[in-house]
C-alpha cells in the first residue's frame, strides 16, 4: 500500500464531517431502503434485472447496433466509439460547429469518467454542472465522493462559504436558503446555454430511447431549454426492451435513495421541438471504453449488470468511514473499485482493492446481483499474478503452506509470547502477528493446542462420526471451543474425529490474492478430512466453513486445477457449520438443552461469512433462546466487526473504528453477554472490550450451549 | 386506485384534490390562484398550456375574471411565471406519479420552470403502475415521455430533504372525473 494512499485514509477517517455525514446516512439508509422495498420480492426483482442486464452484456454489439438504427431513424445522431478521446473530440466538434459558448450539464458519471469538463473548458467553453451536489463540488474544485450524492462529504457551513463567495453576499448555513440561491443562480445558465449534456440511466435498444432520472428537475431543463442535447451513455446502460425500463426503475430509486421513484423521469426518443419551433439537435454517444472487453471476460461480465444505484457504497462499513475520495476521482466504493480497474487500469485499483474487508454486505443488496466481493478478490488474484506477492507475505505464506513449520512456529509462539501475556491477552505477538495489537488485545497462543488436548478427551465409541475441522484460531488460541464442541456432539451420539494433518484453510492467502497458496492448503485439507469415512465435517469457524464449503472449489476453478474439484465437492457436501448441525440435532430430538433456565439477557453478533455466505442467522438465536437466554438484538447486528482476517493488521485505522461502532452497539443493548459463531469475531470483539474495560463477556455459541446440555 | 395514488403522492409532498365536474375543478383553480395572489406581474402570473380540459371553455372570459392568467406559453414567460397549469394524461397509483406525453415543449415549460405546478388529470387516467404505463405508450409516437412524482427536491446538502430546486416547489394535482369518467 502506497504511503500516499495510507495518508488519504488517515485524512478521511479523521475527518469528522465526512464520517459523521456518511455514518448518519448509512444508518438511516438501511431502515429507509427496507421500507421502500416493502411488499416487493427483492430476490425475484433482482433476478429479473440480472437476467435482462446479463442478456444485454452478452449482446452489446447487437444492441448498440439496434439502438443506433432506431435512434437514427427517429432523427437522433448516434456516435459509437470505444475511445474516450474520440468522445471528447466529437463533443467539442459539435460545440465548435455550432458556436457553443456555454454548456449546462445534468449529472453524468460517464462524463466524469472521460474528464470532459476540463477538456471543454480548456477549449474556452463554459461548462456548468446543474445537479446541486455536482455544482457544489465544481465550485469547490473537488471530485464527487459518492456516485449518487456527490457532495455528501461537505457540511452546510462549507457550502454556505462557497455560495457566499459565488454570489458575493454573506449567507448563513440555512439549507432551504442555500438551495434557493442555487436555483436563482443556475436558472439563467439553463436559459442561456447553447448546449445541454446529460448522461443516460438506461438506453433502450428496440426503441432508441434514453431514460433520465433526477430529483431536482435539472435533466428536464438540460434536455429542454438548449437547442442542442448530447447524451453520453456507456454501453452497459443498454437494455433490449422498452418494457424492461419499468423493471430497472422499480429497483434503481429504491436502492439508490430509498425512494419509490425519483421526482422526474424522462424517456426521450428522437428530437422534439425547441421553444422557437426548430427541432432539437440530439446527439447520442454510445461509449465502450473497455466495456466490451469486460463483457468478454467470463468473471467480470457480471459487473455490467450494475445499474449505478450505489447501494454497495451505502451499506459498506468501510465506505462510511473513508468516503469516496480515497477511492479516486470517478467511481467509488465496491463497484467503483471494479470499474476503476477496468475503465482506468488494473494498476489503479492496486491500493483501493485492499479496502474491501470482504464482509459481503454489498452483495446482499445489489439489485444487479453482482458478487462484488468475489470480483474484488479476482482483482487481487490478477494483481498478484501480474506483480507477485510482497516479500513479507511471500515469507508468511511459504510458512503457512508447510504445516509442520507453521504449527511449529505457533507452538514456539506460545512459549515466546509468555513473558508478554497479561491474563488471557498478549500485547505483542511474535513474527507476522506483530502489528496486530492496535486498539484491541489479542489472545495468547494456547500453551497446549487443541490438537494435543484432543488426544486426552475421553469419548464414548459411537457409530456416527463427524470430523472436526478446527481452523487455526480454535486449534491454537481457543482450544476450549473445540472441547465444548466435542462435548455437544458426544451428547447427541456423535463421535468426533480430529484428523491431525488438517492445516490452515487457506482463507488468509486467498483473501490476499495468493490463490496458489490457498490451493496448496485446500489439497492438504481435502486429503486429511476425507481420509476417514465420516458423516459430517463440522467447523465452528464460519470463515473455515466457507473455505471448505465453497472456496476450495472456486480456488481450483480460478486456477483451472480441475483434478481436485470432484474431491473438493465431496468435502463440501459433508461440510456443515456448528449451529446448523446442532439446530438439526435438537430438532430431531437427539440433543436436549436444560429446561426452564433463566439465563438473562444476551445479544448476538452475526458473523459475515455465517450470515451472508452460509445464510445462517436464525439457528444460533433459536438455540440460545432454547437454552434459556433472552436474546436482545443490537443495532446493525449483522454489520462486520472489522476483523476480516489480516485486514485488521493491514488497515488498523479502518478496522479500529468499525470495531468501535460494534462495541458501542453491543453496549447499548445492556446485555452482559454477547454471543457469536466465529472465533475471529470473538478475538476482535473480546480484544476490543478488554481494552475498553467493559464488563461484557464474549463467548462462542458452542461454549454457551455446552454449558446447558441436559443430562 | 385513487386512494392509493393520493397516499403515495401526498407521501412525496404533492397536494391531491378530486372533483367530479370541470366546472367545480375550474372553481377550485380560480380560488386557488386568487388565494395565492395571482397578478399580472412578474413572478405572480399563471401560464396555462393548451390541453383537452380547455376545450369548450371560454378562455377570454376566464382571463377577464382572473388577471394574470395567460394561455400563450414561451420560455421567457414560463421563466417568470409563478404558476404553470397543464393536463397530465396518466396517474400511477403505486408510486403517486403523473405521466404525460411531453413532446410539445410548452407542456414541459409550464411544468418545470414556474414555482407552482397545477396538474389536471382525468380520473380515468389512473393506472396501477409503470409497467402498465409502458404498455400504453409507444416511443415511436411519443418523443418525450415525462413522469413527475411530487415537487422538485434535493438532499444534496447534508442529506437534508429540501423541496424546490430547479423545478416547482409545489405540485397541486387536480383529478377531474368528468374529463374521462370515474374509474
Amino acid at each position: 500500500m502506497s504511503n500516499e494512499f495510507k495518508e488519504s485514509i488517515h485524512k478521511a477517517v479523521n475527518n469528522a464531517n465526512l464520517t459523521g455525514a456518511l455514518g448518519k446516512f448509512s444508518e438511516a439508509y438501511k431502515v429507509n431502503r427496507a421500507k421502500a422495498y416493502e411488499g416487493i420480492d427483492f430476490e425475484e426483482l433482482r433476478g429479473r434485472i440480472a437476467e435482462l442486464k446479463s442478456y444485454a452484456a452478452s449482446h452489446l454489439d447487437e444492441l448498440s447496433e439496434l439502438f443506433a438504427r432506431n435512434a437514427t431513424e427517429r432523427g437522433a445522431k448516434v456516435f459509437r466509439t470505444s475511445d474516450p478521446a474520440k468522445v471528447r473530440e466529437y463533443i467539442l466538434k459539435v460545440a465548435q460547429d455550432n458556436n457553443v459558448k456555454t454548456v449546462v450539464k445534468s449529472k453524468s458519471m460517464a462524463t466524469e469518467e472521460i474528464h470532459l469538463n476540463q477538456y471543454l473548458e480548456k477549449a474556452g467553453i463554459i461548462v456548468g454542472e446543474t445537479d446541486l451536489g455536482e455544482w457544489i463540488i465544481q465550485l469547490a474544485g473537488q471530485t464527487p465522493s459518492h456516485m449518487v450524492m456527490p457532495a455528501i462529504h461537505m457540511t452546510k457551513e462549507e457550502v454556505s462559504d462557497l455560495f457566499s463567495k459565488e454570489i458575493d453576499e454573506r449567507l448563513t448555513s440555512d439549507i432551504p436558503r442555500l438551495v434557493k440561491v442555487a436555483r436563482d443562480r443556475l436558472r439563467p445558465s439553463f436559459l442561456q446555454a447553447d448546449m445541454g449534456i446529460s448522461g443516460g440511466n438506461i438506453a433502450v435498444a428496440e426503441t432508441g430511447s434514453i431514460v433520465l432520472m433526477t430529483n431536482e428537475g435539472n435533466a428536464r431543463l438540460v434536455t429542454s431549454l438548449p437547442k442542442i442535447h448530447i447524451a453520453l451513455v456507456g454501453i452497459e446502460k443498454l437494455i433490449e426492451k422498452y418494457a424492461d425500463v419499468a423493471t430497472i426503475l422499480k429497483a434503481l430509486p429504491r436502492s439508490a435513495t430509498a425512494q419509490l421513484l425519483t421526482s422526474y423521469v424522462s424517456i426521450i426518443t428522437g428530437p422534439t421541438p425547441n421553444p422557437d419551433g426548430s427541432m432539437k439537435d440530439l446527439h447520442i454517444i454510445l461509449m465502450d471504453n473497455r466495456r466490451s472487453e469486460m463483457a468478454a471476460d467470463p468473471k467480470f461480465k457480471q459487473a455490467l449488470q450494475c445499474i449505478r444505484c450505489a447501494s454497495c457504497l451505502n451499506v459498506c462499513p468501510v465506505f462510511r468511514l473513508v468516503g469516496g475520495h480515497v477511492f479516486g476521482q470517478v467511481y467509488t466504493g465496491g463497484i467503483g473499485t471494479i470499474l476503476t480497474a477496468w475503465f482506468d487500469e488494473l494498476k489503479k485499483s492496486e491500493d483501493i482493492q485492499g479496502l474491501c474487508i470482504q464482509c459481503g454486505a454489498c452483495k446482499d443488496v445489489c439489485p444487479g446481483k453482482i458478487d462484488i466481493p468475489d470480483l474484488i478478490m479476482e482483482i487481487r488474484r490478477r494483481l498478484v499474478k501480474e506483480q507477485g506477492l510482497p516479500l513479507l507475505q511471500k515469507t508468511i505464506y511459504s510458512v503457512v503452506n508447510n504445516r509442520h513449520l507453521f504449527h511449529g512456529i505457533l507452538r514456539a509462539a506460545s512459549i515466546a509470547g509468555k513473558p508478554f501475556t497479561s491474563g488471557k491477552f498478549v500485547r505483542h505477538l511474535p513474527m507476522f502477528l506483530a502489528d496486530l495489537t492496535d486498539g484491541r488485545s489479542l489472545p495468547a497462543i494456547a500453551s497446549e493446542p487443541f490438537r494435543d488436548r484432543f488426544k486426552k478427551i475421553k469419548q464414548p465409541k459411537l457409530m456416527e462420526k463427524a470430523a472436526f475441522y478446527a481452523g487455526c484460531l480454535i486449534d491454537f488460541a481457543y482450544p476450549e471451543m473445540g472441547e465444548a464442541l466435542v462435548k455437544v456432539l458426544n451428547k447427541a451420539g456423535i463421535e468426533v474425529v480430529f484428523p491431525q494433518d488438517q492445516t490452515c484453510c487457506g482463507a488468509p492467502a486467498r483473501y490476499n490474492g495468493a490463490y496458489e497458496v490457498a490451493a496448496g492448503n485446500a489439497i492438504d485439507n481435502i486429503k486429511a478430512l476425507l481420509a476417514e469415512e465420516v458423516k459430517y465435517v463440522i467447523s465452528a469457524c464460519p470463515t473455515c466453513t466457507v473455505a471448505l464449503d465453497h472456496e476450495f472449489i472456486s480456488t481450483f476453478e480460478s486456477l483451472e486445477q480441475t483434478e481436485w474439484i470432484p474431491k473438493a465437492k465431496e468435502l463440501a457436501a459433508k461440510t456443515v457449520d456448528f449451529s446448523t448441525l446442532v439446530k438439526k440435532l435438537v430438532d430431531e430430538g437427539r440433543l436436549s438443552l436444560k429446561d426452564g433456565q433463566k439465563l438473562g439477557k444476551i445479544t448476538y453478533h452475526d458473523s459475515c461469512h455465517l450470515k451472508r455466505t452460509l445464510k445462517v442467522s436464525e439457528q444460533p438465536r433459536e438455540l440460545l433462546g432454547k437454552a434459556g437466554y433472552e436474546v436482545t438484538e443490537m443495532f446493525e447486528c449483522d454489520m462486520c466487526c472489522g476483523m476480516g482476517g489480516s485486514y485488521s493488521m493491514k488497515l488498523p485505522e479502518i478496522s479500529g473504528p468499525i470495531l468501535k461502532r460494534k462495541l458501542h452497539n453491543i453496549r447499548e443493548t445492556g446485555a452482559p453477554l454477547v454471543a457469536m459463531d466465529c472465533p475471529g469475531c470473538v478475538m476482535q470483539i473480546r480484544g476490543g472490550l478488554d481494552q475498553d474495560g467493559a464488563d461484557i463477556k464474549v463467548r462462542h455459541t458452542v461454549e454457551l450451549l455446552a454449558e446447558q446440555l441436559k443430562d | 386506485m385513487y386512494d392509493q395514488f393520493k397516499t403515495r403522492a401526498e407521501g412525496v409532498s404533492a397536494e391531491v384534490h378530486r372533483f367530479d365536474t370541470k366546472n367545480v375543478a375550474l372553481d377550485f383553480i380560480h380560488r386557488f390562484l386568487k388565494e395565492e395572489g395571482i397578478a399580472d406581474s412578474e413572478n405572480a402570473y399563471a401560464l396555462w398550456a393548451d390541453c383537452p380540459f380547455l376545450e369548450g371553455i371560454d378562455r377570454k372570459a376566464l382571463q377577464n375574471e382572473t388577471a394574470g392568467l395567460k394561455f400563450e406559453v414561451s420560455r421567457e414567460l414560463a421563466d417568470k411565471a409563478r404558476f404553470g397549469i397543464s393536463q397530465m394524461q396518466w396517474a400511477l397509483a403505486d408510486t403517486g406519479t403523473l405521466a404525460q406525453d411531453s413532446s410539445a415543449i410548452e407542456q414541459r415549460l409550464v411544468s418545470s420552470l414556474p414555482t407552482i405546478h397545477i396538474a389536471l388529470v382525468p380520473t380515468s387516467g389512473l393506472l396501477p403502475d409503470m409497467p402498465t404505463l409502458l404498455t400504453k405508450t409507444n416511443p415511436n409516437d411519443c418523443g418525450y415521455l415525462a413522469m413527475i412524482t411530487g415537487p422538485s427536491r434535493t438532499a444534496d446538502i447534508e442529506r437534508v430533504l429540501t423541496i424546490g430546486v430547479h423545478g416547482p416547489d409545489r405540485l397541486i394535482i387536480v383529478f377531474v372525473d368528468e374529463l374521462g369518467g370515474a374509474s
